[in-house]
């Protein structure tokens, strides 16, 4: 059997991965262990969150599954942040855990060129230092132009509950046992990481009237660009608040060398943003409570997910943890929590398209390139499913840069400083988050999309009206002068706002940081969809800010065109603190603006490869 | 100590190095190779020190020592012996031997401490080179410190400040400058806001956690408003580090004949300008610096300014009038022994717009002159120094230079640096307006983070292009 393209692992990144390849027009085999737990959700019930919300949009407008899948998938939403700036708010939605993956298995299902078969790699088959195929733990071969791994954390993975320690991936499904070694013999280097998940409660044994209701928004919200809300917003599930105490706290301190973290059970690195509940009590001793959430999974079974109280505690110790809890003094467990560890590759082997740069033709996504989080694996699924195309029609591959979305942040980060514990998207890894919004994704990433034909014709045109809408908008709001009445006056008055000079344009009454499109509606009806709007709200009022932004990257931009060339000795740079040298050899990066994230590398080793730069390269110019 | 002593010796070997070369930056100039220079006032004191640094240092001096193996001693540590040109021995002296990295230049060097004098010293570089070493160029040792890390930009810029100090205040700031002090203020002030960015960065991602601190609008306003003023302060003391770096400069202005060259002599001590008693003589504007509480003055005689139809003449006055606008002080000069004319009433006016001292000179002589009541003026004459002091005190008062303290305070020493203080003290200003008209945080977040860019770039922290071009320009690193 030959394929175009081969995806190993259906999660996250793997669905986005054979999606996109399958409708680029590849050839393509989605392996997957079991068909029944494609777009699985081991974790958090929960798709979205702070920037991960962001990197769902932009995937949409690239063109990828996730946000559809979410949007049909649901049964609360959520705008996060909504009181802050426009930058930062986020969609995050709770997804129902049988649904989603049902709703993502049809949508494969569906997709040309895509053909899905359960099976479990072993084996890859490289020759001339490039990819031709895979072993199955069966023996069987089958061959491919371009492979990508998207293993999750499925590679040689342990479960770990206290001192017990048993071999497996989640929902006690198998390992792959040899994939990670046979990579490092080809030059892959792999290290261990660790993530952990909180237990699961049964639903009528929770006294929710001791806990705090959290509501979804009263207001409609998708992920999708290309899509009308599914759900109704009358009719949403509520999570719930709950707090640790001084008894839980106590529990926890006294049986710390139980867990699996604390008795030295865990060789991995887990990650710091997301910490066990034991790590937060020994971090942060003074505090006196922490904040948990209950969240329903699914609508189909009755299990809670405990967000905020992951632990390696074992089996016993858990027990007496919940049962600490007000609200859950008579809680059944159904699923005790644990921590997992799992082989993974150093991203710093990777290039910005995802291929590896020890075998030709191999792409990683998600969790195997040292990441956590449906979204960011999706999010890198997409691209390396894209660039494998590319790379197999020798066209040039799609490189999102950082001013572009949270998926380039996302991928020059791990190309360029590695992780050494799973990665997870923050805003503030961001720094042209004030471009990179949620309401501006499509405008940002369609036109890419066009180019590098990931989306349908209708996908394209949603972009092109959006566009031709905010145009008419703004040709409106600078036509349309206010009349400085008696009864406009009184509206101004009322609200404590500054009277504006008579006959002002509505774009620059908008300018005003008190100013609001609501409140130009009263006086004409600005007769425009809500996401034109909001949009060109967004883009009048902070166009300051917006400008400033524009200037840095510029700034960037320019220190991006300066290329390194390939062939650059770094042993001939003569004077680089030797950790820069090391990282420079390593890492290679393509230009001087890579060069001055890479950490290790200091301004001054930056100056003197600019210097270096300009002597050795500037001669013939 | 042992630090503040191996920056004089670079120093003083780097204003050699500065006032010998006139080759600067040449072509092939190479970063890697070793490099030597007398690193001593030449003919000053009995000893002269030769610096080798690179890391041929050592096997370069071992070829032509006669005394311990130096390629087996310690690090740090000094050696007795001869210096030998083939069996013949050129002098008797004292080696160190620092080994990388823990030196200047973070190379290995040598330091070859010579007794012999003038034309000794000389033989013993020359042999240096002959074994391998090259001349250093201008600011070679100091580039080296900079290129390896051992140094940031603001200390290098510090050195450079040494090189050219002329007074001993300005040599104390620039050390201070050389020891990181600027920088450790700078990083406090970056400190600080980091806590703020994380701050906030908390605050967006984990929205729904009561884990962090919640930045308000309160609490955002206190903190910028203090490094608002920290700032401040630091631009205001920059002033003082103009003073300190750049001097006083002081015209002397007043009608022809009033005394003008007389005075800047008597400041002086020196027949520095040409002084007779026919009007016109000081036709060109006369440049001499004097010390003044350690501060130096930048003495400006100009020509005598009256209507004048001599051509020559009137360059100088048209050039006296524009030194008015430019010099930080005015000394204006008047005489004594005659009724004030239209043009003294000009001059009067104009200076008066600007920090000026009226001295009225030749009170030995009969007094005719009436000044208006409400100006105050010193009397004196230069014949008999006499008035003199007097002027020198209202100096120092004018501008506190009896309580000018190079120890205590940091002083931000060129343009470059206030600037980027500027710039980042503007972006805390702008995220304060915005806080009052109560744009979001996250937003306003862009301003905050700026200005600890700005400061981080003004200690070398933060990479910026142009900091190429300001090192091509700054160390003659050649084409």
């Amino acid at each position: 059997m030959k394929y175009d393209i081969i995806v190993v692992g259906g999660g996250h990144a793997g669905c986005e991965a054979s999606h996109i390849a399958g409708f680029m027009g590849k050839k393509t085999l989605l392996i997957t262990m079991n068909k029944q737990n494609i777009a699985d959700m081991p974790c958090n019930p929960s798709i979205g969150g702070t920037a991960k919300g962001i990197i769902v949009r932009d995937i949409d407008a690239l063109g990828g599954l996730m946000g559809k899948i979410a949007d049909k998938s649901h049964f609360q939403m959520k705008m996060l942040n909504s009181k802050k700036g426009p930058a930062v708010q986020s969609l995050r939605c709770q997804a129902d855990k049988k649904l989603y993956p049902r709703n993502m298995l049809a949508a494969l299902e569906e997709t040309s060129n895509l053909e899905i078969m359960e099976g479990l790699v072993e084996d890859i088959i490289v020759k001339n230092n490039k990819i031709e195929g895979i072993i199955l733990n069966n023996k069987e071969k089958i061959f491919c132009d371009a492979l990508i791994l998207t293993t999750g954390t499925y590679l040689k993975s342990n479960i770990l509950r206290g001192a017990k320690n048993t071999k497996g991936g989640p929902h006690g499904e198998g390992r792959s046992n040899f994939l990670s070694d046979n990579l490092r013999k080809l030059g892959f280097t792999i290290q261990r990481l660790k993530t952990g998940t909180p237990p699961r409660i049964k639903k009528d044994s929770i006294d929710f009237s001791k806990c705090q209701e959290e509501l979804g928004d009263h207001k409609y919200y998708t992920f999708s660009h290309d899509d009308e809300p599914f759900y109704d917003i009358d009719k949403q599930e509520k999570c719930y608040l709950v707090y640790t105490n001084a008894k839980t706290h106590e529990i926890i301190l006294n049986n710390l060398d139980k867990s699996s973290m604390y008795g030295g059970y865990v060789t991995g690195i887990g990650p710091r943003y997301c910490p066990s509940i034991e790590d937060k009590i020994v971090r942060f001793k003074d505090k006196e409570r922490h904040q948990l959430f209950l969240e329903p999974e699914s609508k189909e079974y009755d299990e809670w997910y405990l967000q905020g109280f992951s632990t390696s505690m074992p089996e016993d110790i858990q027990e007496q943890m919940v049962h600490s809890l007000s609200g859950l003094e008579n809680a059944v467990i159904t699923k005790y929590a644990y921590a997992i560890e799992y082989d993974a590759i150093d991203p710093l082997q990777m290039k910005p398209s995802l291929e590896s740069k020890v075998v030709e033709n191999i792409f990683t996504a998600g969790q195997i390139n040292g990441t956590s989080g449906y979204e960011e694996a999706a999010g890198q699924g997409l691209i390396a499913g894209i660039n494998a195309v590319c790379k197999l029609n020798q066209t040039q591959p799609l490189i999102l840069k950082r001013n572009e979305s949270y998926i380039g942040v996302l991928i020059d980060d791990l190309v360029t400083k590695g992780t050494k514990e799973p990665y997870r998207m923050l805003t503030s890894r961001a720094e042209y988050r004030l471009l990179l919004r949620h309401d501006n994704a499509i405008l940002r990433l369609r036109p890419i999309a066009h180019k590098y034909q990931t989306i349908t014709d209708k996908m394209y045109q949603n972009y092109l009206n959006l566009v031709t809408d905010i145009e008419k908008l703004k040709k409106f709001l600078t036509n349309t002068k206010l009349e400085l009445t008696n009864e406009n006056k009184k509206l101004f008055i009322q609200n404590n706002y500054q009277l504006p000079p008579n006959k002002i344009s509505f774009l620059d009454l908008l300018k005003r940081p008190e100013i609001t499109m609501e409140f130009l509606n009263q006086f004409t009806n600005i007769d425009f969809p809500i996401n034109v709007k909001e949009e060109v709200e967004i883009e009048i009022k902070y166009e300051g800010y917006i400008k400033k932004t524009e200037k840095e990257i510029s700034k960037m931009l320019k220190l991006e065109e300066k290329q390194i060339p390939s062939d650059i000795d770094y042993q001939k740079v003569k004077n680089l603190a030797s950790e820069a040298r090391q990282k420079l050899e390593q890492i290679r990066p393509l230009s001087i603006g890579q060069a001055a994230r890479i950490s290790g590398v200091n301004p001054a080793d930056i100056s003197i490869l600019a210097v270096y730069l300009k002597r050795e390269y500037s001669k013939d110019e | 100590m042992g630090f503040y002593i191996s920056y004089q010796q670079i120093i003083s070997r780097e204003i050699f190095l500065c006032y010998n070369t006139h080759e600067k930056g040449s072509a092939n100039m190479n970063d890697n190779d070793t490099i030597v220079a007398i690193s001593s006032a030449m003919g000053k004191g009995a000893i002269s020190i030769i610096r080798l640094s690179g890391e041929n240092s050592i096997s370069i001096v071992n070829k032509i020592f006669k005394g311990k193996d130096l390629s087996k001693v310690q690090s740090h540590t000094i050696h007795y012996g001869f210096i030998v040109d083939e069996e013949k021995e050129i002098d008797e002296v004292l080696v160190s031997v620092m080994l990388a990295p823990k030196t200047y230049t973070t190379e290995d060097i040598v330091e070859i401490n010579c007794h012999g004098g003038i034309s000794t010293t000389n033989k013993v570089l020359e042999l240096v080179i002959k074994n391998g070493a090259r001349l250093a160029e201008p600011g070679e040792f100091t580039k080296r410190a900079f290129l390896n890390g051992r140094i940031n930009l603001v200390e290098a810029e510090a050195v450079g400040d040494l090189i050219a100090a002329k007074s001993e205040k300005q040599r104390a700031v620039a050390i201070n400058g050389v020891n990181g002090r600027l920088t450790k203020l700078i990083s406090k002030q970056r400190t600080i806001l980091l806590d703020l960015l994380a701050n906030i960065a908390v605050n967006i991602d984990y929205p729904e956690y009561d884990d962090a601190l919640v930045v308000t609008e309160e609490y955002l306003k206190e903190k910028l408003t203090n490094i608002k003023l920290d700032l401040e302060i630091l631009l205001e003391n920059a002033k003082i580090g103009k003073i300190i770096k750049s001097g006083i400069d002081i015209a002397i202005v007043g009608r022809p004949n009033v005394g003008k060259s007389s005075l800047l002599n008597a400041f002086l001590n020196e027949d520095k300008a040409i002084v007779t008693d026919i009007s016109g003589t000081t036709r060109d504007i006369i440049e001499a610096t004097t010390n003044l509480n350690g501060i130096e003055i930048n003495l400006i005689d100009t020509a005598g300014i009256r209507k004048t139809d001599d051509l020559v003449e009137k360059i100088g006055v048209d050039k006296s009038k524009k030194i008015i606008d430019t010099a930080d002080l005015i000394i204006l000069v008047l005489n004594n022994n005659e009724l004030l004319t239209k043009e003294d009433e000009e001059l009067l006016q104009k200076v008066s717009k600007k920090p000026h001292i009226i001295f009225v000179n030749k009170n030995d002589l009969a007094k005719k002159l009436e000044l208006p009541k409400n100006i105050k003026s010193i009397m004196g004459n230069t014949q008999e120094l006499n008035g003199l002091e007097a002027l020198k005190k209202e100096i120092i008062t004018m501008y506190n230079l009896d309580k000018i303290d190079e120890k205590d305070s940091t002083y931000l020493s060129n343009i470059r640096q206030i600037n980027l203080v500027k710039e980042a003290l503007e972006e805390i200003n702008i995220a304060l307006t915005d806080l009052s008209n109560h744009i979001p945080i996250d937003m306003l977040e862009i301003h905050i983070r700026s200005s600890w860019e700005k400061l981080g770039i003004l200690i070398g922290e933060n990479y910026e292009d142009e900091l190429i071009d300001k090192l091509f320009k700054n160390f003659c690193l050649g084409k």
